[in-house]
């Protein structure tokens, strides 16, 4: 493989993992509006992946908790708002 | 080749030499798809759909998984511009990643425009802790001069927060300046970044690829009359941070 650039030798090899997952995970291209548009044809996993990473309480320990200002995931967000509600106000 | 496809990034075709050999998630040979000027770079998704959302709900797998993708566009973005993909975005068929590169082909045209001749560099901020003050003498020392100590402590730290806050913000404008365009990301608390002193900035700065070592330079000069200040200046990074149209933008 040529390496015309200085990128991959600055690159360092073992990049700070916090580095990596908040590009990774919070940042790049999302397609999400394909979700909507083309449901019964393309079949994404990112949303649900997302929805599922989100979910780990090691997330939230890593201080990973975009998703909850995020407005694709807003709906889960207000889902497990009232699941709190529901649970702290016993009916 | 049929089934579904992990898409890492899109970008402009590149010689399929610079792809030989390179692995991505789960070692499966990376490879790309091309429509018109456009390709997307995938490898066969993993099979077991089921396994990998498991995967990812475990930290050490998910650092893994991201690892792979990280290096797969690290790998690329050496040899063209590319817009990299969010973790775990899969396609059920190959012909629907084709679909995907002519459906939106104005839109990845004028991002991959934007993003040609670019990296992304990122710089953090850090607060060095500052030496543990003299706990104030509780026992022996009169119940005033105790409330003076403490109120005296915490004086103090607000005035090092504030500090560190403007610093922050001036370090930001000045490389935004130097920046085709600017995005922030999260603080990341010391815990899990391993790293000594508090993140007050951790923002990505677009830089044009011949301007990196100047950048990089004015970052780490930036904050050296200030001793309790830090600067660490990390990639290049393939541009994460704005592969969003509107990823420069946000407040």
């Amino acid at each position: 493989m040529t390496d015309p650039s200085p990128w991959l030798t600055s690159q360092r090899p073992a990049s700070n993992l916090a580095d990596v997952l908040e590009r990774v995970l919070d940042k790049g291209l999302v397609i999400a509006g394909d979700i909507k548009i083309c449901l019964l044809d393309i079949e994404l996993l990112t949303i649900k992946l997302r929805l599922l990473v989100a979910s780990v309480d090691k997330a939230r320990e890593m201080g990973i908790d975009w998703w909850e200002y995020d407005p694709s995931l807003s709906s889960r967000h207000q889902r497990q708002l009232a699941a709190d509600t529901a649970k702290e106000v016993p009916s | 080749m049929t089934g579904a496809r992990y898409v890492y990034a899109i970008g402009r075709p590149l010689d399929p030499a610079g792809l030989a050999g390179l692995r991505g998630i789960d070692g499966a040979q990376v490879h790309q798809v091309a429509h018109r000027d456009l390709v997307a770079v995938v490898s066969a998704a993993p099979h077991d759909e089921a396994a990998l959302r498991a995967r990812l709900e475990r930290l050490d797998e998910l650092a893994v998984v991201a690892r792979a993708h990280h290096a797969v566009v690290a790998a690329v973005a050496a040899l063209t511009v590319v817009a990299p993909f969010r973790l775990a975005t899969i396609y059920q068929h190959e012909h629907r990643v084709c679909e995907l590169l002519r459906d939106r082909h104005q839109r990845f045209e004028a991002l991959l425009d934007r993003l040609a001749g670019t990296v992304e560099l990122g710089v953090k901020l850090y607060m060095e802790d500052s030496p543990p003050a003299p706990a104030p003498a509780a026992a022996g020392g009169s119940g005033r001069a105790y409330l003076r100590q403490l109120s005296q402590r915490h004086r103090r730290r607000d005035t090092e927060w504030q500090h560190a806050a403007s610093t922050a913000e001036r370090v930001d404008t000045t490389l935004g300046a130097h920046a085709l365009d600017r995005n922030h990301h999260r603080l990341q608390p010391a815990h899990l970044s391993g790293v000594s002193g508090r993140n007050v900035l951790n923002a990505a700065y677009l830089v044009s690829t011949a301007r990196v070592s100047e950048f990089a330079e004015l970052a780490s000069r930036l904050a050296k009359d200030e001793p309790a200040m830090r600067v660490e200046v990390t990639g290049p990074w393939a541009p994460y941070s704005f592969a969003e149209p509107d990823g420069g933008q946000r407040p």
